[in-house]
């Protein structure tokens, strides 16, 4: 410092220099408190495949399995049931199945591997709660036409037995179809499809 | 007697010359001049700061005994009802605090609303007051999980899923928030976190900018008049009395009565029928299965009527979202010139009075299962409170106010 004069040029660029450089210091810092929050690798491990065995289950009846800590629904479905889904084709907002909510193999009119067997994802595509099994009428009025499905008690969202939505209710797609394939004739893997066609 | 007394101001001098305790004392009781002129509505701030004690306090022995974990959230929470020594009743202080909690902050709120305590000058303290509104939302949220309860749950699961609905960065941001693919014991040891660090301390900082910032412009009251315009020789407002003792002692009348109430709930009927405890709540979370009938708690409610409302997923989002941050603009949004609902014409009067009745028929549509007739209730409520607010700059500029009196009147 020579005679108390001040160097206004230098004094902006110091003030400039140290916002910048400690500006990009938080920005840094900040990564860790971001990252600590998302899953963790012990997180991201669990959630391996479940092995079902699916021979116990008659017409109409169904198994609920947690996989990823999600409600999984397997589901036997008789001819009735297959017969009536193309009935309903006017009646859900996405029959084809266009929007990305199943592997490839599961795309198709029942949005299944095997006709008889559904296998869904429990949980509402609208806020995720896990809708009610109604397989038939009676149970609680959805109205005389109701050929069994599924209906959300929270924001009353349904979707009929291959796990399509309904037209004008809340959810907008139709229930996640989750990796899985058939290893036998009764038995099936939830979570790996390596192999499957 | 006299030497304790000299030895007490020995001690008062000896601080004062080191913090500045007796001028913090004057500034903000012995010669803060609040209008004399307060009624029955200017209890709730007070009850308020009470309240947020209880809750603290409460809080902290709860979590000498809680265990955030998903195995053990439950089963401790149990343990403190029924082993721990006064143990339900430090956990009914809690629940029933965080309902009274509400109930005071909407009064206060409502008190605003009627005396235009938003208006110019005190648009910042509206606007912290309205942060400390969202923050004891999002609180409130963070603690309904610790139970691990079935509501606990799938009351988490449907408001993250809120955050999945964002276009695009939705579903990384609710994995983010629960840090898992689903609520899990992760989700509710970071809760526990936020609702016992976090944001009570953020609670606790805009608590204080709140206060400091009355104290800055000074307490509206029910006349909305201003009492600085006519000050004494000494610079004392002619309609000011001093808030210790005059404020303090009413406040205390205010507790005492507060207290009678909320005992009385926490000692006869600390459920309130499954209004302030809901019933699926005391059985465990269960990921597989969500209960038939599922309604946030009561406080909740009017937002998610709205929510619901609306059948779109994104929209709904939206609407809710609306439904809070509208309140922040009320200062901008009021054309009026002036501030109390007694010298206000008959629109906002009519406004105010739609408003509120619109506002509790959400709140009670939240608690009901969506049938078609009250869906379409909820839609002409929510067309109701929103209409409120977007029509709001042109109600109050053409209402036939009635003049104001320069002085407040007494009482």
């Amino acid at each position: 410092m020579h005679d108390g004069e001040v160097d206004n040029q230098r004094r902006r660029f110091l003030t400039t220099a140290a916002t910048v450089l400690g500006g990009a210091g938080v920005i840094a810092t900040a990564i860790p408190f971001i990252s600590t929050m998302a899953p963790s690798a012990k997180t991201k491990a669990i959630g391996g495949p479940v092995e079902v065995d699916i021979s116990p289950l008659k017409p109409g009846e169904r198994i609920t399995v947690k996989w990823q800590g999600k409600p999984v629904w397997i589901i036997r479905r008789d001819d009735k049931v297959l017969n009536d889904l193309e009935i309903l084709n006017a009646e859900v907002r996405d029959p084809e199945s266009d929007v990305n909510q199943q592997p490839p193999y599961a795309k198709n009119e029942y949005r299944s591997i095997n006709p008889k067997y559904l296998v869904v994802i429990g949980l509402c595509t609208h806020l995720g709660c896990s809708p009610n099994y109604f397989p038939s009428k009676g149970q609680q009025d959805l109205g005389p036409d109701w050929k069994g499905g599924f209906f959300c008690p929270c924001h009353g969202s349904r979707f009929d037995l291959a796990g399509r939505v309904y037209k004008g209710v809340p959810a907008p797609t139709n229930l996640v179809v989750p990796p899985y394939k058939f290893i036998s004739d009764t038995r099936i893997v939830i979570g790996d499809d390596s192999g499957a066609s | 007697m006299n030497t304790a007394i000299k030895l007490l101001t020995a001690l008062v001098e000896w601080i004062d010359a080191r913090f500045p305790l007796l001028k913090w004392w004057n500034e903000h009781l012995a010669k803060y001049y609040a209008p004399k002129n307060f009624n029955f509505w200017y209890f709730f701030g007070s009850l308020a700061l009470v309240v947020l004690v209880i809750q603290i306090v409460t809080g902290i022995w709860l979590t000498m005994n809680y265990k955030p974990s998903a195995e053990y959230a439950f089963a401790s929470v149990e343990y403190i009802m029924r082993d721990v020594e006064w143990g339900w009743w430090m956990r009914y202080m809690h629940s029933t605090g965080s309902s009274a909690f509400f109930i005071v902050i909407y009064l206060h709120m409502f008190r605003a609303l009627l005396y235009g305590s938003f208006k110019k000058p005190r648009e910042l303290l509206w606007i912290t007051g309205m942060f400390i509104y969202l923050t004891l939302m999002a609180e409130a949220f963070f603690g309904y999980l610790l139970p691990w309860g079935q509501m606990s749950y799938w009351g988490a699961q449907v408001i993250i899923s809120l955050f999945g609905a964002i276009p695009v960065i939705g579903e990384h941001l609710a994995l983010w928030i629960r840090g898992d693919y689903v609520i899990s014991d992760v989700t509710l040891n970071r809760f526990f976190a936020l609702h016992v660090v976090a944001f009570p301390l953020v609670l606790l900082g805009l608590v204080f900018v709140h206060i400091i910032a009355l104290h800055e412009v000074g307490s509206n009251n029910p006349d909305g008049v201003d009492i600085k315009k006519f000050k004494d020789t000494d610079g004392v407002p002619l309609d000011g009395i001093p808030f210790h003792p005059y404020y303090t002692v009413k406040d205390i009348v205010g507790v005492t009565v507060f207290l009678i109430l909320f005992s009385l709930v926490v000692f006869y009927a600390p459920e309130l029928g499954g209004y302030f405890l809901e019933h699926a709540n005391f059985i465990p979370a269960d990921p597989l299965k969500t209960p038939e009938h599922i309604a946030p708690v009561w406080y909740f409610t009017p937002f998610y009527a709205i929510l619901r409302a609306v059948p779109s997923q994104f929209g709904g989002v939206v609407a809710m979202g609306l439904a809070t941050i509208l309140f922040f603009f009320l200062p901008w949004l009021d054309r009026s010139p002036v501030k109390s609902i007694r010298y206000r014409g008959w629109k906002y009067k009519t406004a105010l009075t739609a408003f509120v009745i619109s506002f509790l028929a959400l709140g009670w549509l939240g608690l009901q299962a969506a049938t078609p007739l009250y869906t379409w209730l909820a839609r002409l409520f929510s067309v109701v409170y929103f209409a409120f607010f977007f029509l709001m700059p042109f109600y109050t500029s053409t209402d036939n106010d009635k003049p104001v009196p320069d002085r407040v009147r007494y009482p």
